[in-house]
């Protein structure tokens, strides 16, 4: 199949000279696979009843950006493939006249469709299996927002390609900076780790940082070797757009495993050695491009195009296909010629709003975008959101940050918090309030979702059909909806509450609402980041994702330099306490500490004391009521991690270390120990994690210390009193 | 500073001063005024249109999306109307031009529509429907003197406006007219009586010569259509050798040993300094860079390879610089009907510059750019804001568009206009290819182009 391709090629580079002005005018024609189907469920509920490329982005849908860019870079076929509500994209390709259109000049559309395709290589292993595919094509999702000029990517890779048929994909990313406080990229996606050689562009190594328990980067010290240089970069977006060679699609199919495109392709690609294909890049510099995968994106990719840096695909230029023609003003702002605006209503900026829609007096719009034929009453405030076509907003109401689907009415008065969803045909009552990040739907929550995302059956019809007739709203977990002023209890529809079933949310929790939602990231969580980069990062283990910057690139270097013991401390700490809850095998846990030990390059004795304090830290929060348990719990605990602190206490100076951090301990951060001190000591002896001789040294070197200091040495006098008599005793013995 | 006279004009002077064209007028018409260019007039999209060349052109006003430059556009709207018309099946209806022009203006409408800001487009529109008016009226003329036109004397109708010996004074008069004046209630009278006078003339042959009617009939609509065909032939040709009737006057404007001061890159400017160049004129060119396409980049070194003495400044560096030039000349994007030019940005800020130290500035403009819509609020309305990657690096800026982190709003705007205004007043001369004309002379330069009533492209509704 791939010599086919190549000999094509090669035949058509000669034949091409002859036409000029168009892009990519060679004889085989050039293919493109559109995935109509995210595979995720990200955008539910909304996509329980709409397919996501459906889903209007500023008046127009989705695939419709992707189509007529994919037009507009000289693709002259593109295969639709959809899975989930295949109809739906069916009958909007007909609509819109894509499907009938066929000829020179335009691109043909075909429908490729599959009901059990759950992934994105099934997908591909259906577009194969159709043998449709003859040459090089372009695979794109299709939420890809892009205006870029194919015309350099493409010839790289055909360049590349001749030279080496080993090298199967470009993939097209872009420069963009994720966020130091929340390692995301403007998307909200995880940033991701690349490693590219600079000279050949070839991509190295690949890794999102999904899971954030990575702290580190791990290269196989093989791509170091083999490659004199190499770039890390985590500054690098992901575009989602690929060149491949006809050998991707049966790649897939070999390897029938193979499922996300990035997480098994890409990482399966660069991991085996075997048959040696090759990925490379290519930079995006001018132009733009961006997939839309969750809320988040939904609303960066939305404002980018109101900004006009999808340029020509701006509603003004591009709108020409449907009816609605909307103008830009001043400032930004979209404007269709029917807009019936009171003249006390206020647009601000950066906002667009469609045909037909109709806004009353002392409204405020903020950075919104208004669908088409939408009423909206008097004294309604909208900030940030995105609403949909034939919404109906009745008076002062307020809607913020969230995105209302079509058919949505927001009684008088209704209130909807940040980053709320509202699907389709949704009614929010008199004055109700809709919780922050609140999802509702006519829809049921399907029950049976498993946690793991690639194995999820995205947007599949089935389990959604057997929906009940929605008598009764608000019973799926309706302790979310609080209806804010009028809670009398009556569930009757439409009068009060929401009509519709609020769904809870998944298993990433509320903690994690904040990351993906169309709402700005709360201060208070912006602070709590703040503070969690510039003081100390290990505060944030709360939700279970301690990061530790600095690891990762060449951009970002060097934002907390404070005491390095007092965090190494702290990851020792962590460190063990995964150890406590996930039961680490100990030498696992000498290796990490040590691992850890070396990172902050630090002596073993700081080891000894850190290792020391979370011990003792782990007992304390075990039981803290009473001075007879916590002494109890500590002993457990010593005894059990006798091992663990024996290995750190291979010299007298490291058993002074740890009485030292233990005095201090009792001084400074955990006061519960101070009385216990004398008690403790005796059984930190009889665990031989201390021996007489750093007691002694220790109570000598206390000796010449101010009177605050010897508190303990006070305490503890019977005791050293004992163990110097007892050694006065051995040593008469050996006498 | 030399002002040309006007060429002499095809003989029409005889003619009352035209009133106002284009402004809102008093006079009763049947169509909105032309101010409301901005706002979109269309109906709604011609899907149901049973032209067979409908379909294709919503596919070719996303083309036209693509062309860039005025020329280009004006050149491709010129062929796409072109096959439009040979496609046209002429009916067996009585008025035939009608709805030749009807179906122009069908797909006119949206190629209007698909891109407004590109006002060439309109243009060729609009010139189209006043050759097919033109034709429609020689013809009538012919089928008053009978139907004694033979095929070979075709070839005198194929040329555009001027030499027509065979039409009667009345119709010529009355052509004039129509073409000059502004649409008063008796152009708009006029306009209705043409297709009974075309019926009428075939219906009083056809009773002298019964057999000889259904004949004429055909023959004549398919000259009709021949004609027009044959015009817009004309009209291509005339767009695509509009650089060089205007590069003629570059002798008698360019001096020996002056400076000379453009913005960006014109191809019109270009071709003007080439035949400077050629007739031996020694001078200097100022270049500015014009950012951000920096198209003066590329005029640059076009200049220097033909011996051009070049220097390249930048935008801002204008100001600095005029007081040593001696003629600004810049090429437009369109010139309006009162003489306003709509220009690369920063195309005003040049004009304010050579105006406080009284150095000419000259516009050359082919006569595609001739816009027969005065310009209301251009500012915004008759300009285009282009991606603000032209100015920044997305990826440089990326940090500063994080929206999650901003409270929601933006705090970075880019804003990329593609156009400036550039008031008739700081307009010293516009070269057309018909000669040199001050600004205040422009809009009957353009009526000569136009016809009135088609200012406003919109399909009339046919009963």
């Amino acid at each position: 199949m791939s010599k086919k391709s190549r000999s094509r090629g090669g035949g058509g580079a000669g034949a091409a000279a002859g036409d000029d002005h168009e892009d990519l005018a060679r004889p085989p024609p050039l293919q493109a696979v559109l995935l109509a189907d995210s595979f995720t469920l990200k955008f539910r509920p909304i996509t329980l009843e709409r397919p996501k490329v459906l889903l209007p982005l500023v008046h127009m849908p989705m695939i419709e950006y992707t189509l007529t860019w994919l037009e507009s870079a000289g693709v002259d076929e593109a295969f639709v493939f959809c899975c989930a509500h295949s109809h739906q994209v069916k009958e909007y390709l007909e609509k819109s006249g894509w499907a009938e259109k066929a000829g020179a000049g335009s691109m043909a559309v075909t429908a490729v469709e599959s009901h059990d395709a759950i992934s994105a290589g099934d997908a591909l292993r259906v577009i194969y299996e159709r043998g449709v595919i003859h040459g090089d094509f372009i695979l794109i999702s299709g939420d890809t927002i892009s205006n870029m000029s194919l015309k350099d990517a493409l010839q790289e890779h055909m360049d590349r390609k001749k030279k080496d048929p080993l090298a199967v994909m470009t993939m097209i990313i872009k420069h963009s900076k994720p966020s130091i406080l929340t390692h995301q990229t403007r998307l909200g996606n995880d940033e991701i780790v690349m490693a590219i050689d600079p000279e050949t562009k070839e991509l190295l190594y690949y890794e999102d940082r999904a899971d954030n328990s990575h702290l580190y980067v791990t290269i196989d010290k093989d791509i170091l070797t083999n490659n004199p240089s190499l770039q890390l970069h985590n500054d690098m977006e992901d575009c989602y757009i690929d060149i491949c060679s006809p050998e991707v699609l049966s790649l897939f199919t070999d390897n029938f495993d193979y499922q996300h495109l990035r997480r098994h392709f890409v990482k399966g690609l660069l991991v085996d050695d075997i048959m040696g294909y090759k990925i490379y890049t290519h930079e995006l510099r001018s132009g733009y491009a961006a997939r839309i995968d969750n809320f988040r994106s939904y609303d960066t990719v939305s404002k980018d195009v109101i900004q006009r840096w999808t340029y020509p695909m701006v509603p003004d230029v591009i709108s020409s296909r449907d009816c609605s023609e909307s103008r830009l003003h001043r400032q930004g702002i979209y404007k269709a010629s029917d807009v019936t605006l009171s003249h006390s209503a206020q647009i601000g900026a950066n906002s667009v709003v469609g045909s037909g829609t109709s806004i009353g007096d002392h409204c405020k719009v903020l950075n919104s975008v208004i669908g088409e034929g939408c009423k909206i009453g008097k004294n309604v405030l909208i900030n940030g959101s995105y609403i949909w076509d034939n919404v109906i907003i009745e008076d002062g109401c307020k809607v913020s940050n969230s995105l209302v689907c079509g058919g949505v009415h927001l009684k008088a008065g209704a209130i909807v918090e940040p980053g709320c969803v509202l699907s389709f045909n949704v009614e929010v009552g008199k004055n109700v309030g809709v919780p922050a990040h609140s999802k509702v739907s006519l829809l049921p929550q399907p029950s049976n979702e498993d946690s793991d995302e690639e194995l999820e059956y995205a947007d599949t019809n089935s389990g959604v059909t057997e929906s009940p007739p929605f008598s009764s709203m608000r019973s799926n977990g309706d302790q979310a909806t609080v209806p804010s002023e009028d809670e009398s209890g009556t569930f009757e529809i439409g009068t009060c509450g929401v009509v519709g079933y609020i769904w809870t949310s998944g298993d990433t929790g509320i903690l994690e609402e904040w990351r993906q939602s169309i709402a700005p990231i709360p201060k208070e969580k912006l602070e709590e980041l703040q503070h969690a980069v510039s003081e100390d990062d290990g505060s944030e283990d709360e939700s279970n994702n301690p990061t530790q910057p600095d690891k990762d690139d060449s951009s970002d270097i060097a934002v907390e330099d404070d005491d390095p013991f007092s965090k190494f401390e702290k990851e020792v700490e962590e460190t063990f306490q995964r150890a406590l809850g996930g039961g680490v095998n100990q030498d696992n846990l000498i290796l990490e500490i040590n691992g850890l030990r070396l990172a902050y390059s630090l002596q073993h004795a700081d080891c000894a004391g850190a290792v020391f304090y979370s011990v003792m830290k782990s007992a304390l929060v075990a039981a803290q009521s009473t001075n007879d348990t916590l002494l109890k719990t500590t002993a457990e605990a010593l005894g059990k991690w006798k091992d663990l602190l024996r290995n750190y206490t291979k010299t007298v100076d490291e058993e002074m270390e740890i009485l030292l951090k233990f005095e201090e301990m009792c001084q400074e951060t955990t006061k519960e120990f101070s009385p216990l001190f004398s008690k403790i000591l005796p059984f930190l002896y009889d665990t031989e994690v201390v021996s007489e001789d750093a007691i002694m040294r220790w109570a000598e070197e206390k000796e010449h210390a101010d009177e605050s200091d010897k508190v303990f040495v006070k305490q503890s006098e019977a005791f050293i009193q004992w163990l110097k008599e007892a050694e006065e005793e051995d040593d008469e013995e050996e006498e | 500073m030399l002002v040309p006279l006007p060429l002499p004009l095809p003989p029409r002077k005889t003619l009352t001063p035209p009133r106002l064209l284009l402004a809102a007028d008093p006079h009763p018409k049947s169509e909105p005024p032309p101010h409301l260019l901005g706002s979109p007039l269309r109906a709604p999209p011609c899907r149901t249109c049973s032209h067979s060349s409908a379909t294709s052109s919503s596919s070719l006003s996303a083309v036209v999306r693509k062309v860039e430059g005025s020329h280009a556009v004006a050149r491709q709207t010129a062929e796409l109307l072109r096959s439009v018309v040979s496609q046209h099946r002429m009916g067996s209806s009585a008025n035939q031009a009608a709805a030749l022009a009807d179906a122009v203006r069908a797909v006119g409408e949206q190629l209007i529509a698909a891109n407004p800001i590109e006002l060439a487009v309109g243009n060729i529109v609009r010139r189209v429907l006043h050759i097919i008016k033109e034709e429609d009226i020689s013809a009538t003329a012919v089928g008053i003197e009978g139907l004694s036109v033979t095929v070979d004397s075709d070839d005198e109708y194929d040329s555009e406006h001027d030499d027509r010996p065979s039409l009667s004074a009345a119709v010529l008069a009355a052509h004039a007219r129509n073409a000059l004046r502004a649409p008063s209630l008796q152009t708009l009278l006029e306009d209705i009586p043409v297709s009974p006078a075309i019926s009428r003339t075939a219906s009083s042959t056809g009773d002298s010569d019964g057999k000889s009617k259904s004949a004429g009939d055909k023959s004549s609509t398919r000259k009709l259509k021949h004609d027009v065909i044959a015009a817009i032939g004309d009209l291509i040709d005339e767009i695509d050798s509009c650089y060089e009737p205007i590069s003629e006057q570059a002798v008698e404007l360019i001096h020996q040993n002056e400076v000379i001061l453009t913005l960006g890159r014109s191809r019109t400017v270009k071709e003007f300094l080439y035949a400077a160049k050629e007739k031996k004129r020694s001078f200097r060119v100022f270049v500015a860079e014009g950012a951000p396409r920096y198209q003066g980049h590329v005029l640059a070194k076009e200049l220097v390879e033909k011996g051009v003495q070049t220097t390249v400044i930048t935008d801002s560096a204008v100001f600095a610089m005029i007081s040593r030039v001696n003629m600004v000349i810049v090429g437009a994007h369109a010139v309006m009907a009162n003489g306003g030019v709509i220009a690369p940005v920063g195309m005003n800020m040049v004009a304010l510059a050579a105006q406080r130290h009284a150095v000419p500035f000259v516009v050359v403009a082919g006569s595609h750019k001739l816009c027969p819509l005065y310009p209301h609020n251009p500012e915004v309305l008759l300009n285009e804001l282009k991606s603000p990657s032209d100015l920044l690096d997305f990826g440089d800026f990326s940090d500063c568009m994080h929206f999650s982190t901003q409270d929601g709003s933006p705090l970075l705007n880019v804003v990329n206009p593609t156009f400036d205004y550039v008031p008739p007043k700081l307009v010293s001369l516009f070269i057309t290819d018909t000669g040199g004309h001050s600004p205040s002379y422009m809009y009957r330069l353009i009526a000569e182009y136009y016809s009135a009533d088609d200012l406003v492209v919109r399909r009339k509704s046919t009963a």
